[in-house]
């Protein structure tokens, strides 16, 4: 290979090449960019929280338990607070809030501080200083979107439970929560002295208890949570580290940044393919250009040099460009994904990231192309005498298929270094292979079935639109593959989201309830019963629910399974938590017997107690049919049979429960209840929770509409996010679409100029360019459509587990915009052709 | 300079063998000038491309400056055709992109060995422009060039190597009678002056009448 040579000629033919594929790697900036700011946030965000861990657990330590701190633990905190460090407790529940002023309630996460958290970071409030006055009496911080939702204002009263307060302000930002965490659990921060006050910490309540350590050397945390390891398990008490805590919430936001990271490398890809198009048609244009070049004593090396050191360049003009715009954007990111954030992110460069998006972009120009550039030598320097008919044979030899390994290999390589699981990467690498593979796929076989039934008797204008679709230079494969994998990535989203939307919504029919009301205490219920009906409404039957332990499996006693370590163990938080079970007779709508026998029939004398495990708690627990647990119920132990499996659908909007026992064997143990009514009207819901509030303030409601509206909210935010790097696609298909018909302008424009000299009126012209689109467009709008429905129906069954329900009629006006869009960028890039003087154009194409 | 024995050569065409050309047997002398006339597919561009070496015969071989092209991989003749031959095509063949003067220089360049190639590539370029008359357009693109001026620039290139074969295929089939006549007379003067042998393919019996030797084919075979 002649280096000299490669290098001139390169670089003089550079100058045009811009012109005619530069605006392809456009496409790569965008997938670059994309893929820059994502990787660079990523980055951020881990920096960010390792930076700020301490903020992030408000201390050095925190130990959580479901009960008040036990004695052994609580002699520790003391010991250590007595040496030095710090300890603060909060204790947080979920209870109503009501307002009396407006009569409204909301259901809320209450939290009793005491002591200084947080030890690090600081609490926002509005107005500022709030929070330092917050133990200065009964007073309570709550979230905006509780005043919000109470009709309620800075200075109004505030009734959690039996004690009320003044609301002091609102919590801007509390240091390691994310501001999502307001909408899903909205806060109220009271002094932990008024807890007591509250009347809600009684039986049946679920109340979360924490201890939270500034230690004298904050470097001991760890040390200090593995000398009371032991200890703190016995007391089931959770101890966790700022290193944990950095980890853990590092993991989740990096799941979610990986996952936004793929709807990026959706852009690269699409670039891949547009280069891929580009350079196919470039080589199309310069074979003659190759044919000289061989004529004049090049060889086939130095050729096929000349053109790949070309697109190694402008992938490389392309991919610095993405850099740029991925930094940029990479600013923009923290702003879109704030409410996510639990501690504020600054943008920094990061040199690996962006050079590594540098090295991404120009490989993957440089492979995409590799594949159409391998035909460089197949050209014979003959064809500079004589002109072939459709271009040289594409040849099959190694090294194309080696060209073809390495781009799958890429993709591959690529996904998986973006998802977030290896497994996730290989799936969304097949899913986009396949996609490819059908839409290409489908555009070959439009070509052949328009040739096989070719409209004969229709109007000329349609049999040469219909023609345009398979004759040489056909634009049919290209414009396909981009048009219908855009419509493949928004329309799958956008299946996805509906669905999950649409889960909640189904269960708001008319005969659906949309209130649950729990917490209640046995000597409530009749109370509540005819509270409700006085209201106008009915409600359910009360269903039972004991709170209970496993204490042994098959005889086994629970800590002697924790500590064997040999063999499969069931799962420790299966063993460990506290479940809340009912007793009832018969099965209910969300569940599916799939194993043993109902208790339709008496028990054998002399049997256990009869139960039903749900079938992934049996999987977790390591038990099946005929296997015996003991149960902890308030400290009498009961022991039982598993007689029956089940499936529950727990996206239903009912009281679910992971085991049921058999009436009888509950009954006498210490029982809260809990029901579903359903009250229509927002006014009527709202004044049936003030009266159950006032009436029984220990009792919860919770309101479906609310449910659904965090849901909403939550769903919007990341769909906001996914939206944004679903952009880049967007604007990469465009590129390419824009790209595929200007490639092809030029054969369209010489044979539009030809009809008009031969007597052609413009408007035939459009027509002819109208079929040619018209069918271009609904083919790949109906086939992305179509994809887009087998992949939204695969991910929300499988990955969501929800049942599915397809959104006709957005997805099809998906396809159709996408459609339109594709008319009309070939008819605006062909309009050229019907203005301008035949000559002109004509020496143009000549060039 | 060149000598073909017994040349055939067979396409598949619709699945059926043609067959363009049949047992030519015909020897150029060094400086010598041959005209390959006949009527419209009658194969003299398909033999103009195998004495070149831009295709391999069916059958027979043909020894280019003593070298039999047979036997030399596709690299090995463009080598050959890089060192030895200059071409001139009847649709000019310049590439687009690359200005007069970049057009003239891509055989000197494409030299492997900066040893091989001329000194001061770029003096040479213009200078045979300045031959051709184009001393003043060297930084035209070939599409701001006529037709003739175009013609002209190939030349340039042709004999930028200093070939010892210059292969021409119908140079004024694209132009005017009197472009034609000036391209023409410019190409035999420049042949002399680099002693040049020439094989050219024409349908002009004016230019024939100009080589030294004729060869006229028919259905693929000589008729002396």
């Amino acid at each position: 290979m002649n280096l000299s040579f490669t290098l001139a000629m390169a670089r003089r033919e550079g100058r045009s090449s811009w012109r005619r594929i530069g605006f392809y790697m456009a496409t790569v900036t965008l997938g670059v960019g994309a893929l820059v700011a994502i990787n660079s946030f990523r980055a951020d965000v881990t920096a960010a929280i390792h930076r700020e861990a301490r903020t992030l657990l408000g201390s050095d330590l925190r130990l959580s338990s479901r009960r008040p701190m036990p004695e052994t633990v609580q002699a520790i905190l003391d010991s250590v607070a007595a040496t030095g460090s710090e300890v603060s407790y909060v204790t947080s529940f979920s209870s109503m809030a009501l307002t009396p002023s407006t009569g409204r309630t909301r259901l809320v996460n209450v939290r009793g501080l005491e002591g200084g958290f947080p030890f690090y970071g600081e609490v926002e409030t509005d107005p500022a200083g709030s929070w330092s006055e917050l133990q200065s009496g009964r007073r309570a911080l709550v979230d905006r979107s509780v005043l919000v939702y109470l009709g309620a204002r800075v200075g109004d009263e505030l009734r959690i439970g039996q004690a009320r307060f003044t609301i002091a302000g609102t919590i801007v930002r509390m240091p390691g929560e994310a501001d999502i965490s307001s909408t899903i659990r909205p806060r109220v921060l009271i002094p932990a002295e008024f807890l007591a006050e509250t009347e809600l910490l009684g039986f049946g309540s679920l109340v979360r208890y924490r201890a939270y350590l500034r230690l004298a050397d904050p470097e001991e945390a760890d040390a200090f949570a593995e000398r009371h390891e032991t200890l703190l398990e016995e007391a089931e008490v959770g101890a966790t580290t700022v290193a944990q805590r950095a980890e853990d919430y590092a993991r989740s936001l990096d799941i979610f940044a990986r996952f936004l990271g793929l709807v990026g490398l959706a852009a690269l890809l699409l670039g891949g393919l547009g280069v891929a198009s580009a350079v196919h048609v470039f080589v199309k244009r310069k074979l003659e250009t190759v044919a000289v070049l061989r004529c004049l004593g090049a060889t086939q090396r130095t050729v096929f040099a000349v053109y790949l050191l070309q697109a190694g360049l402008m992938g490389l003009g392309g991919a610095a460009a993405g850099v740029v715009l991925g930094l940029a954007v990479q600013v923009l990111l923290p702003g879109i994904l704030d409410d996510f954030l639990p501690v504020a992110v600054s943008p920094t460069l990061h040199p690996m990231v962006a050079l590594a998006g540098l090295g991404v972009g120009v490989w993957v120009a440089v492979i995409f192309g590799l594949l159409p550039l391998l035909s460089v030598r197949d050209v014979t320097p003959l064809e500079a005498l004589r002109r072939p008919f459709d271009g040289p044979a594409s040849r099959w030899d190694l090294r194309r298929l080696a060209v073809m390994g390495a781009l799958v290999a890429t993709v591959v390589a690529l996904s998986i270094a973006q998802a977030p699981h290896p497994w996730a990467g290989v799936a969304f690498a097949a899913a986009a292979a396949v996609t490819a593979a059908i839409l290409g796929g489908m555009a070959w076989a439009l070509t052949r079935a328009t040739r096989r039934f070719f409209p004969r008797r229709a109007p000329y204008v349609v049999r040469q639109g219909v023609a345009n679709l398979f004759r040489p230079h056909n634009q049919t494969v290209a414009v396909t593959l981009t048009v219908g994998f855009g419509v493949f990535v928004l329309g799958s989203m956008h299946i996805v989201q509906r669905n999950l939307l649409e889960r909640l919504s189904l269960d708001a029919r008319p005969d659906r309830p949309n209130l649950v009301v729990f917490d209640i205490q046995q000597d409530q219920r009749d109370g509540v019963e005819s509270l409700i009906r006085e209201h106008g409404f009915s409600a359910a039957e009360l269903t039972p629910i004991v709170p209970a332990r496993v204490a042994a499996l098959n005889g086994r006693p629970v800590d002697e399974l924790l500590e064997d370590t040999t063999g499969p163990r069931p799962a420790r938080w299966a063993l460990r938590r506290e479940y809340r079970h009912t007793y009832r007779d018969t099965l209910v709508g969300s569940e599916e017997l799939l194993a043993g026998e109902w208790w339709y029939e008496p028990a054998a004398p002399g049997a256990l107690p009869r139960i039903s495990v749900e079938e992934g708690l049996a999987e977790e627990l390591g038990v099946g049919l005929g296997d015996a647990i003991t149960w902890d119920v308030q400290g009498v132990l009961i022991e039982t049979e598993i007689t029956s499996l089940r499936q529950v659908s727990w996206a239903r909007f009912e009281t679910n429960f992971f085991v049921v026992f058999e009436p009888g064997v509950l009954d006498a143990a210490p029982t809260v209840y809990v029901t579903l009514t359903r009250v229509p009207g927002e006014e009527e819901r709202a004044l049936l929770q003030r009266d159950l509030v006032e009436a029984y303030p220990n009792v919860s409601a919770l309101d479906l509409s609310l449910v659904q509206q965090t849901l909403e909210t939550l769903i919007g935010s990341i769909a906001l996010a996914i939206r944004f790097m679903a952009l880049f696609s967007i604007a990469s298909g465009m590129i390419v679409l824009v790209g595929a018909v200007a490639t092809s302008r030029y054969q369209r424009v010489r044979e539009s100029v030809l009809l008009k000299t031969l007597g052609a009126q413009a408007r035939q012209v459009r027509q002819v360019l109208a079929t040619e689109y018209v069918a271009l467009g609904s083919l790949a709008g109906l086939t992305g459509c179509i994809l887009a429905a087998v992949a939204g129906w695969a991910l929300v069954t499988f990955l969501f587990e929800l049942s599915f329900r397809l959104p006709l009629l957005q997805l099809a006006g998906i396809g159709l915009a996408a459609a339109v869009t594709t008319v009309l960028v070939g008819l605006v890039a062909g309009r050229d052709a019907l203005r301008r003087a035949p000559l002109a154009v004509l020496r143009e194409i000549g060039e | 300079m060149i000598i073909a024995e017994h040349l055939e050569q067979t396409y598949m065409s619709g699945g059926h063998p043609l067959t363009v050309l049949s047992d030519i047997n015909l020897t150029v002398e060094p400086q010598g000038f041959l005209a390959i006339v006949g009527p419209s597919g009658s194969g003299k561009t398909t033999l103009l491309g195998l004495l070149a070496g831009l295709d391999r015969p069916t059958a027979g071989r043909v020894v280019l400056d003593g070298e039999d092209l047979g036997p030399l991989t596709e690299d090995a003749r463009a080598r050959l055709r890089g060192e030895k031959v200059g071409f001139v095509f009847q649709t000019f063949q310049l590439i687009p992109t690359l200005t007069a003067l970049e057009n003239v220089l891509v055989p000197i360049e494409l030299r492997p060995r900066a040893a091989d190639r001329v000194e001061n590539p770029e003096q040479r370029g213009r200078e045979l422009l300045t031959r051709v008359g184009l001393g003043e357009r060297t930084h035209h693109y070939p599409a701001q060039l006529s037709g003739g001026e175009q013609q002209r620039v190939a030349l340039a290139r042709a004999f930028a190597n200093n070939p010892k074969v210059l292969f021409a295929d119908e140079p004024t089939g694209n132009l005017d009678g009197d472009t034609g006549h000036a391209v023409i007379d410019l190409l035999v003067a420049l042949n002399t002056e680099a002693r040049t042998t020439l094989v050219l393919v024409t349908h002009d019996q004016e230019l024939a009448q100009r080589a030294h030797q004729v060869v006229r084919l028919s259905g693929g075979k000589l008729v002396t």
